[in-house]
C-alpha cells in the first residue's frame, strides 16, 4: 500500500486570457522510504502538481484524488489539510533566500515550525530543538547561527536550514521543489548528499522535483518525466537512463552537456513547450517530435507499458522497441548517461564520505 | 558603537540642514521684491515712516550683520521678536503649538486606525464588498482637497447642528486643560478633515503592501509549515507589510508638525500653520524664520527616527 | 507510416496548432485593457467634456450674456445685497458681488486645467531628467540629488509654497512655477529608483560594453522602460496639481481675484455659505468631479499597465474547490478530456 497514491489529478487556472490547464491528468504513487524524481521543463506542471497536494495553489480548479496515508487530500477541508502540512508532509522550496522570512531569525522560524502543531512545547524546548536540527544538517556553530537572519547565511547554508525546518516534525514525506537549482554545482552535490543521507536515516518518502537529470541520477529510485501537464514517461531510474522510450525523454538525455567526451554538438530539443491554454491536439509533444506519426496529431496517448515490468510506461504511440534513433543520437545518449553528470556527482560524494573533518563542514 | 556614530553623524547633518534652511529663508525674505518695512508701514507710507521702521527693526544694516545677530540670538535660544506686534517669537510659537499638536495627535491616531484597519480588511477580502467599499472610500479620500472637505464639513455638520441647538461641535480652538469635552468638540471636525486624506493614502499603502507581501515566497513557506491562516497573516504577512507604512508615518508626522496650514485656516484653530500664513503675508520675517526652523527641526528628527525604526524593523537594513 | 522517419521532421509539422498567444506588444495589451475599463473611459470622457467647456468659456459667456467679471448688481443681488440663487438667468446663482457664478466657474476650469497640465508637464520633464541622472551616475551626484529630492519632498510644502508666492507676488506663472517645483520631486524619486534597478540589467551592461556613452544609454536604453511608470505618475500628478492650485488660491496666495479660480471662489464662499449654499456647492462640485475623474483615469491607466492577480489570497482562505468557483471571472472553458 503506497504512502501516496495520486489518481488522474487535474488542475486548471482561469485567467484573463483563457483557462490554463496546468496539470492534465497525472497519476503516480510513492512508497514509504522511496524517492521519486519528477523531471520536466518550466511549465510542465511539476510544481503545480505537488503544491496542489497541500492546497498551496489558490484559485485552481482541482479534480482527481491524492490519497495520502488513507486520506484523500483533494477536497479536504482547510483545517485538516493544515494539520497535515509540515507534520506529515513537509516542503523544501527552490530559493531559500526568498522562502525564508527575511525579518525573523532562522532559529525562531524553525522553532515556530516545531510549535506549530503542538503548542504544549515550550519556547525554550523548541529553540533547543531548532539548534539540534541545524547541527543535524551540518551547520557549524548552530547555536550562534540560530540567532542569525537568513540574509546572513550563504546559499548552501540557507538551504540546509530549510531542510532542517522541513525535518523538524519528522514528516512521512518531503516534497523537495528544485532544492538545488539556486545553488552552485559543488554546493548542489553536498545538499543532495545530505538529503539522501537524512532520508535514509529517517525513512522519509521523498518527491524530488527538478529539471536536471543529473540530480535525478543521484537520488531517485523512480522517475516520472512530465511534459505539458502530463506524465510523458514513468520508470525506475535505471530504465529511464538506459532504456528511455518517449522521444522527449530521449531528447532530454541528448541535450545534457557531456563533460567527459567533449566531442559533438549539443542537441537541444527544437521548438518551445506548448501554451497550456491551447494545448496542441493529440499528443502535446507532437510539434517537436522527431518521430511524429499521423496518429499523434489526433489521439493523445495514455501511459502504455513498454517493458515486461509493467512499471515502465510511456505516453507515446511508438512501438515498444525503441527503434529509429539515429546512430549519432544513440551514441550521444550512451556517453552522456554512462560518463557524465552521474560520475562527477558520485566523485564528490565519495570525497566527502572519505574525509571525517569534511563531514558537516560547509563549503559554500 | 555603530549606532552612536550614525546618530552623531545624522545630528550633525541635521544641524547643517537647519542652518542651510535659515540662510535660505533669510535670503528669500531680504532679497525679495517686497520690502518688509513697506508692508508694515501700512497705506501711503511716508519715507520717514519707512526709514523709522527700518531703523527700529535693524533692517538698514548689512545683511551679514543682520544674519550674525540672528545666529547669535538663536544660539541663546531666542528666536527674536515679531515685526508686527513686537512680542517674542518664542511666546508666539508656544501659544501656537497646542492647537497644532492636538490636531496632529488626534489626526494621526484616527488615520492610523482607519487606514491600517481598512487596508488590512481590503487586502484580506479582495474584491469582496468590503474591498470595493474601501476602494471607493480611498478614492473619495484622495480626491477631496483638504480645504474643500473642511468647508463641506462645516457646511453640512457644524451649521445644521448649531442651528438646531446642538453646540458641541464648534470652530476655533479650546484647549484640553479648559475642558476635554469642549476640546474634542472643537477638534472633531478638524481631525476628520486632516485624517481623511491620510487615511485614504494609508489604506491604499497598507493594502498594496500587504497584497505584495502575501504573494511572497515566504508566505507560501509559512503555510506549508501548517501554520494557521491567522498566524500567517499577522505574524508573517502584516509584520513584513508594515515596514513601508511605518516609515511613511514618520515622514508624515515630521511634515505635519510644521503646521497644517489649510485645516487650521478653515477651522480657525490658530495654530502654527495659520500663524505661518499670517506671518508670511504680513512680512513678519522673524516669526516665519522661527516657524521654518521649527518645522525643519521636526523633519530632521522625524527622518532620523524613521531611519532608526526602519533598521530595527528590517534586519537587512544597515544604518549607514 | 514507417518508423524510419528521419529527425528532420522536427522542423515542425505543416499545421502547427493555432497560436494561442500572439506576439502583442505590451502597449497594445495595456491599451486593450484600458479600453475595457468602463470607469476609466467614462472619466476620460468627463475630462474631455470639461476641457471643452473650459475652452469654450468665452463662447458660453456670450451665449448666456454675462461676462465673468461684471457685477450685475441689479439682477444679481437681492434687496439685502446678498447673492441670488440658481435661476434661469444665473444658472449657478451669483457671487458676493453679483457676478454670474456659472460663467466664473467655467473660467475657473480654464485655470485649473491649464495649471494642472502645464505644471505636470514641466514637473515630469524635470523629474525624469533629474531622476535618471541621479540614478544612472550614482556616486556623489546621486547622493546630493537624492538628498535634495528627499528634502523637497519632506519639507512642509505649503509653507514654502506660501513663501515663494508671497515673495514673488502671487500670479499665474508663479503658481505654475511653485507647483512644478514640487511635482518634479515625487517623479524624480520614482524615476531614480527605477533607473537604479534598470541600470543593473544586462542590456545596459551590454550597451556600456560596446562603448555607448552615458547619455545615449539613458535615453535609448533606460528611458523607454520608464515611460510606463512615468505615465501613471503623470496622470495622477495632474489632479494633485489642480488641488494644489485650488488650495493656494483659497489661501490667497495663488490666483488673485477678479480672475476666477475654483480655489478663490471657495475662499469667498466661506463668508457666504451660511446664506448662499450655491456659492460653496458648485465650485466644490466641479473641483471634486475633476479630481475624481483624473484619479479614476490614473488608476485605470495603472491597472492597464500592470494588472495584478489578486485572487491569490481570497480563495486560499475558504478552501480550494468552492473558492475556485467563486474566484473564476470567466465561465468554465474546455472541460478536460
Amino acid at each position: 500500500m503506497s504512502l501516496l497514491e495520486v489518481r488522474d489529478l487535474r488542475v486548471s487556472f482561469p485567467t484573463a486570457d483563457g483557462v490554463v490547464r496546468a496539470v492534465r491528468g497525472v497519476s503516480f504513487s510513492v512508497d514509504a522510504g522511496r524517492t521519486i524524481g519528477i523531471v520536466g521543463e518550466s511549465g510542465s506542471g511539476k510544481t503545480v502538481l505537488t503544491q496542489t497536494l497541500l492546497g498551496l495553489t489558490p484559485g485552481g480548479e482541482v479534480s482527481g484524488s491524492a490519497v495520502f496515508d488513507g486520506t484523500d487530500l483533494i477536497g479536504l477541508p482547510e483545517e485538516q489539510l493544515r494539520r497535515i502540512r509540515g507534520a506529515q508532509i513537509a516542503v523544501i522550496f527552490q530559493d531559500p533566500l526568498t522562502s525564508l522570512h527575511p525579518l525573523y531569525r532562522v532559529g525562531w522560524q524553525i522553532a515556530e515550525m516545531v510549535r506549530a502543531h503542538d503548542k504544549s512545547v515550550s519556547k525554550a524546548a523548541a529553540a533547543e530543538r531548532a539548534v539540534e536540527l541545524l547541527a543535524r544538517v551540518g551547520i557549524p556553530q548552530p547555536r550562534q547561527r540560530a540567532r542569525d537572519y537568513p540574509h546572513q547565511f550563504s546559499g548552501g547554508m540557507r538551504q540546509r536550514a530549510m531542510i532542517a525546518m522541513a525535518l523538524s516534525l519528522e514528516p512521512k514525506m518531503i516534497i523537495a521543489d528544485e532544492p538545488t537549482t539556486a545553488l552552485d554545482a559543488t554546493v548542489q552535490a553536498q545538499i543532495l548528499d545530505l538529503l539522501l543521507r537524512l532520508q535514509q536515516d529517517s525513512g522519509t518518502a521523498l518527491i524530488m522535483i527538478t529539471h536536471d537529470l543529473g540530480v535525478v541520477a543521484d537520488i531517485a529510485d523512480d522517475v516520472m518525466v512530465m511534459y505539458a501537464g502530463r506524465a510523458a514517461e514513468m520508470a525506475a531510474k535505471r530504465d529511464i537512463f538506459y532504456q528511455p522510450h518517449h522521444p522527449y525523454t530521449k531528447g532530454l538525455l541528448e541535450s545534457i552537456p557531456n563533460s567527459s567526451a567533449g566531442a559533438g554538438r549539443l542537441r537541444p530539443i527544437t521548438g518551445q513547450p506548448p501554451s497550456l491554454i491551447n494545448v496542441p491536439p493529440g499528443c502535446a509533444f507532437h510539434p517537436r517530435c522527431a518521430y511524429v506519426m499521423d496518429k499523434c496529431l489526433t489521439d493523445e496517448p495514455g501511459l502504455i507499458p513498454v517493458a515486461q515490468d509493467a512499471y515502465h510506461r510511456s505516453a507515446c504511440w511508438l512501438p515498444v522497441t525503441a527503434a529509429g534513433l539515429s546512430e549519432q543520437a544513440e551514441e550521444a545518449r550512451r556517453r552522456t548517461v554512462g560518463e557524465g553528470r552521474h560520475e562527477a556527482a558520485a566523485k564528490i560524494a565519495e570525497a566527502i564520505a572519505e574525509s571525517p573533518e569534511a563531514e558537516g563542514s560547509v563549503i559554500a | 558603537m555603530a549606532f552612536l556614530t550614525f546618530l552623531i553623524r545624522r545630528l550633525l547633518l541635521g544641524i547643517i540642514v537647519m542652518w542651510f534652511v535659515t540662510v535660505a529663508t533669510f535670503l528669500l525674505f531680504f532679497v525679495a521684491p517686497q520690502d518688509p518695512a513697506r508692508l508694515l508701514a501700512g497705506k501711503n507710507p511716508t519715507p520717514q515712516t519707512i526709514a523709522a521702521i527700518n531703523a527700529r527693526l535693524g533692517l538698514n544694516q548689512p545683511l551679514i550683520v543682520q544674519y550674525g545677530h540672528y545666529v547669535d540670538r538663536l544660539v541663546h535660544g531666542n528666536l527674536g521678536t515679531s515685526f508686527v506686534n513686537g512680542s517674542s517669537v518664542n511666546t508666539i510659537l508656544k501659544q501656537d503649538l497646542p492647537p497644532t499638536l492636538s490636531l496632529l495627535v488626534g489626526g494621526v491616531i484616527l488615520w492610523l486606525i482607519v487606514g491600517l484597519g481598512a487596508g488590512i480588511l481590503s487586502a484580506t477580502r479582495v474584491r469582496t464588498l468590503v474591498d470595493r467599499t474601501s476602494t471607493v472610500g480611498v478614492l473619495i479620500g484622495i480626491t477631496f482637497p483638504t480645504f474643500v472637505l473642511g468647508l463641506l464639513l462645516q457646511f453640512a455638520i457644524f451649521l445644521p447642528l448649531n442651528r438646531s441647538g446642538f453646540h458641541w461641535v464648534q470652530t476655533g480652538y479650546e484647549g484640553p486643560t479648559t475642558s476635554i469635552i469642549g476640546w474634542a468638540g472643537h477638534m472633531i471636525l478638524p481631525w476628520i478633515t486632516i485624517a481623511a486624506v491620510s487615511a485614504a493614502t494609508y489604506t491604499r499603502l497598507t493594502r498594496g503592501s500587504l497584497l505584495d507581501t502575501m504573494g511572497e515566497d515566504y508566505i507560501r513557506t509559512a503555510r506549508s509549515k501548517g501554520l494557521t491562516e491567522r498566524r500567517v497573516l499577522y505574524r508573517h504577512a502584516i509584520r513584513a507589510a508594515l515596514t513601508p507604512v511605518v516609515s511613511q508615518l514618520g515622514v508624515d508626522m515630521g511634515t505635519l508638525a510644521g503646521g497644517a496650514v489649510v485645516t487650521e485656516q478653515v477651522f480657525g484653530l490658530g495654530g502654527i500653520g495659520q500663524q505661518s500664513l499670517t506671518s508670511i503675508t504680513t512680512g513678519d520675517t522673524p516669526v516665519v524664520l522661527g516657524i521654518v526652523l521649527m518645522a525643519a527641526l521636526f523633519v530632521v528628527v522625524a527622518n532620523i527616527v524613521v531611519d532608526v525604526l526602519y533598521s530595527v524593523l528590517d534586519p537587512r537594513v544597515k544604518l549607514s | 507510416m514507417s518508423l524510419t522517419q528521419i529527425e528532420f521532421q522536427a522542423e515542425g509539422t505543416g499545421d502547427a496548432p493555432a497560436q494561442a498567444i500572439q506576439g502583442r506588444s505590451p502597449w497594445m495589451l495595456a491599451w486593450r485593457r484600458l479600453r475595457q475599463d468602463k470607469v476609466a473611459i467614462a472619466s476620460g470622457a468627463l475630462i474631455l467634456v470639461l476641457a471643452l467647456l473650459a475652452i469654450l468659456a468665452p463662447v458660453i459667456s456670450s451665449l448666456v450674456g454675462h461676462s465673468p467679471d461684471t457685477p450685475y448688481t441689479n439682477t444679481g443681488l437681492n434687496s439685502q445685497g446678498l447673492p441670488v440663487g440658481p435661476s434661469g438667468t444665473f444658472l449657478f446663482g451669483t457671487d458676493g458681488l453679483g457676478r454670474d457664478l456659472f460663467v466664473r466657474v467655467l473660467y475657473g476650469a480654464q485655470i485649473s486645467l491649464l495649471v494642472g497640465f502645464v505644471s505636470t508637464l514641466i514637473g515630469t520633464a524635470a523629474g525624469v531628467v533629474m531622476g535618471m541622472t541621479a540614478g544612472y551616475f550614482g556616486g556623489v551626484i546621486d547622493t546630493v540629488l537624492a538628498r535634495f529630492i528627499d528634502s523637497v519632498l519632506a519639507f512642509p510644502y505649503v509653507v514654502l509654497a506660501l513663501a515663494l508666492a508671497v515673495v514673488f507676488g502671487p500670479s499665474l506663472s508663479v503658481t505654475i512655477g511653485v507647483i512644478s517645483f514640487f511635482s518634479w520631486a515625487a517623479i524624480a524619486r520614482v524615476v531614480r529608483g527605477q533607473t537604479l534597478s534598470i541600470k543593473e540589467k544586462e542590456y545596459v551592461e551590454a550597451a556600456r560594453s560596446i562603448g555607448s556613452g552615458p547619455w545615449r544609454i539613458m535615453f535609448i536604453d533606460i528611458l523607454p522602460n520608464l515611460i510606463a511608470p512615468v505615465l501613471v505618475l503623470a496622470t495622477l500628478a495632474v489632479p494633485t496639481a489642480i488641488v494644489f492650485e485650488a488650495t493656494l488660491s483659497y489661501l490667497g496666495v495663488g490666483i488673485q481675484p477678479p480672475t476666477s479660480s475654483w480655489g478663490n471662489l471657495l475662499s469667498q464662499a466661506q463668508t457666504f455659505y451660511q446664506t448662499s449654499w450655491w456659492y460653496l456647492v458648485f465650485p466644490a462640485g466641479f473641483l471634486l468631479l475633476t479630481t475624481l475623474a483624473f484619479n479614476l483615469l490614473g488608476d485605470g491607466v495603472r491597472d492597464a499597465m500592470d494588472p495584478r492577480t489578486e485572487r491569490l489570497f481570497a480563495s486560499q482562505r475558504k478552501g480550494r474547490r468552492s473558492a475556485a468557483k467563486r474566484a473564476r471571472p470567466t465561465p468554465p472553458a474546455t472541460e478536460v478530456s
